[in-house]
């Protein structure tokens, strides 16, 4: 069994890479758009996991990770735009700023549990679009129009569409930063952080330096959802305050939620469901207003917040939790 | 000078359903330890119920009394139906529940009453009062509806008997039912209570932001401000704090203003409202947790 496990990564990347590929035999079914789709879930993957490192590993509540994955997308877009770095060097860049930002707003947050910095993150989230429209940041964010971009092009002259080399770019990207959060999580500092979540008073007394942890761990989940950030703003080469507002951190929340607290794994699965809702929500519309003739614009949100709530009540270990579950009774009837 | 006293009034109006939304807030938190984040929501639900209420034809105090009651309703269904279930859940699954009840009602008066900004109607004279005009009629009356909200709550905890036992359940839930209060339902109401504040605040608010399905998002914000500058487990405190939150917005506004006219400098306006409020938050949370008239608490290991 142990052997099949570790096998699965690879299968994946391995079937992952293949995609693309199969675009000129099957244009029908692997299309640009859909391409680019699976790119912005993976973006959206990488934002939960950011999101999922703090509160699932850690124990620190966010609902204002979206600012953070603003603070990436302008970070890469301004670096674009105003000083015409390649969009690749703005992921490291991005990753940095977003690490100080996160870091930063750790410290006040070391003194908040619970509901308070759920409070404190939650206004955070609501006053982002207003401190991206600052009127001294204007000449950088470009006010209420933002700032739009080029897409990256495939380098080294490779013969790939756009979409084709933005997928590959998205989900490298991602491959190596789950690697490195596995690994993180396997390592002596990941123990370290899972104790403070579990115990705080026992992981205290045992030595850890558990406010330099939270801080830091905060400025890594930061890292992560500002990488995504950044890659969104390649991807849609266009970034604007008002789409940076509650209801994308509100998005982040579902993933992790749907996914699964504290499951890597789950943040996967959490990323891709929450594209997924989100652009189908559309044709549900049309199937409510058409076949069954109401008037009804039903609108994502909806779907988000039952989800929510039903998922609280009937899968609190969201779908990877509940997969590992039935998974564990299967084998346990054999 | 008159444009600085016209700024304190309009500071006190927009205090005043601050300090509506915080006292619903603080409702809540006292009896059950949950802040609600979707109390801006159902606030802005309810004010959606009084608007179709008056498009059918009710006027406008019928209308709003009735959406009050439906309010209480409804938050009281809230309570019994999703949050009881939920009693000993962790922290998180409440935080999440709130958010997904945000959605909802977001989501949901989006969908019947679609996105567009509507006008909503104010109950009051158009004409102004006082000092040439230094405070306008809607602005007067919003003042005096929550201050005869306020009283009436006052009146309702201090004097009868279903407020004694909300209150016994609210502070002590075991002794209160040893003593026979039934503490589920004092829950319940005190969440019906919350939502009718709530709605009292939006309708009155509406006028002066627009109905709009957002448009209690800034309101919540500088609700949650004033409830913690205020003491959160304190209700006097929190209409306090609400007062003097929405004074303090309206000077910062104008001392930017000031301060552009006198230097050409433009360091913070109106357009700087919720990153204000942000500050005030953080700034209260890290330094002063229990607020101004908060209680100290402190926890045993």
């Amino acid at each position: 069994m142990a052997s099949l496990s570790k096998k699965w990564p690879w299968i994946f990347v391995v079937l992952g890479l293949l995609i693309p590929l199969l675009q000129p035999a099957m244009p029908d079914i692997v299309s640009d758009y859909r391409l680019f789709l699976v790119s912005t879930m993976i973006i959206a993957a990488i934002a939960v996991l950011g999101l999922n490192l703090l509160t699932g590993f850690n124990g620190q509540f966010s609902l204002g990770h979206g600012a953070f994955y603003a603070v990436g997308a302008y970070t890469a877009a301004v670096l674009m735009d105003k000083l015409n770095v390649p969009y690749w060097a703005t992921i490291p860049a991005a990753a940095i700023v977003c690490f100080m930002f996160g870091y930063l707003f750790g410290l006040p947050a070391l003194k908040l549990e619970g509901h308070y910095l759920a409070l404190a993150t939650f206004a955070l989230a609501l006053a982002v679009p207003q401190i991206l429209k600052y009127k001294w940041l204007e000449g950088l964010t470009g006010g209420v129009q933002g700032i739009v971009l080029l897409k990256p092009e495939p380098p080294f002259g490779l013969p790939l569409s756009e979409d084709q080399w933005l997928f590959y770019f998205c989900f490298i990207t991602m491959i190596v930063l789950y690697w490195a959060a596995a690994n993180l999580l396997d390592s002596r500092s990941g123990r370290a952080m899972m104790a403070i979540r579990d115990q705080y008073m026992a992981a205290d007394t045992m030595g850890i330096d558990t406010a330099l942890y939270k801080t830091v761990t905060f400025g890594i989940s930061a890292a992560y959802t500002g990488i995504a950030g950044a890659l969104s703003a390649s991807a849609i080469a266009f970034v604007a305050p008002d789409s940076f507002n509650i209801f994308l951190s509100i998005k982040f929340l579902i993933g992790l939620v749907v996914g699964g607290i504290g499951s890597l794994t789950g943040s996967v699965i959490g990323g891709i469901f929450y594209v997924l809702v989100d652009n189908s929500a559309q044709s549900l519309t049309q199937f409510i207003r058409n076949d069954l003739g109401l008037p009804f614009d039903l609108s994502a949100y909806t779907v988000f917040g039952v989800l929510l709530i039903a998922i609280i009540y009937l899968m609190p270990m969201g779908i990877a939790g509940g997969i590992y579950l039935a998974w564990r009774k299967l084998r346990g009837a054999r | 000078m008159e444009q600085f006293v016209q700024q304190v009034a309009s500071g006190l109006a927009n205090g005043a359903i601050y300090a509506c939304v915080a006292l619903a807030l603080v409702m809540i938190y006292v009896s059950t330890d949950h802040i609600n984040f979707a109390q801006g929501e159902m606030a802005m639900f309810s004010t959606y119920l009084s608007w179709q209420l008056m498009t059918w034809g009710m006027s406008f105090w019928f209308a709003f009394i009735v959406a009050v009651a439906l309010s209480f309703v409804m938050g009281v269904l809230i309570e019994r139906l999703i949050l009881r279930p939920l009693h000993n859940a962790p922290v998180l699954s409440i935080i999440v529940v709130f958010i997904g009840l945000l959605a909802i009602f977001n989501s949901m008066a989006g969908a019947f009453w679609s996105y567009l900004i509507k006008e909503f109607p104010s109950p009051f004279p158009k004409s102004s009062f006082g000092i040439a005009g230094v405070i306008g009629a809607h602005q007067l009356g919003v003042v005096l509806v929550t201050l005869i909200v306020l009283g009436m709550l006052f009146v309702f905890f201090r004097y009868t008997p279903l407020g004694l036992a909300m209150r016994a359940a609210a502070q002590n839930p075991q002794m209160a039912r040893l003593v026979g209060v039934r503490v589920d339902w004092m829950l319940a109401l005190g969440w019906g209570l919350a939502a009718s504040i709530g709605a009292v605040a939006g309708i009155m608010v509406a006028h002066i932001v627009y109905l709009d399905p957002n448009m209690m998002g800034g309101i919540l914000l500088y609700a949650f401000a004033s409830a913690l500058v205020g003491g959160i487990s304190n209700p006097a405190g929190a209409v306090a704090g609400g007062f003097i939150v929405g004074v303090l917005e309206n000077m910062v506004a104008y001392a930017g203003n000031q301060i552009e006219k006198a230097t050409g400098v433009y360091i913070i306006g109106n357009g700087e409202k919720l990153t204000v409020a942000l500050i005030i938050v953080i700034t209260v949370l890290t330094l002063k947790p229990a607020g101004l008239f908060g209680r100290v608490v402190v926890k045993r290991v």
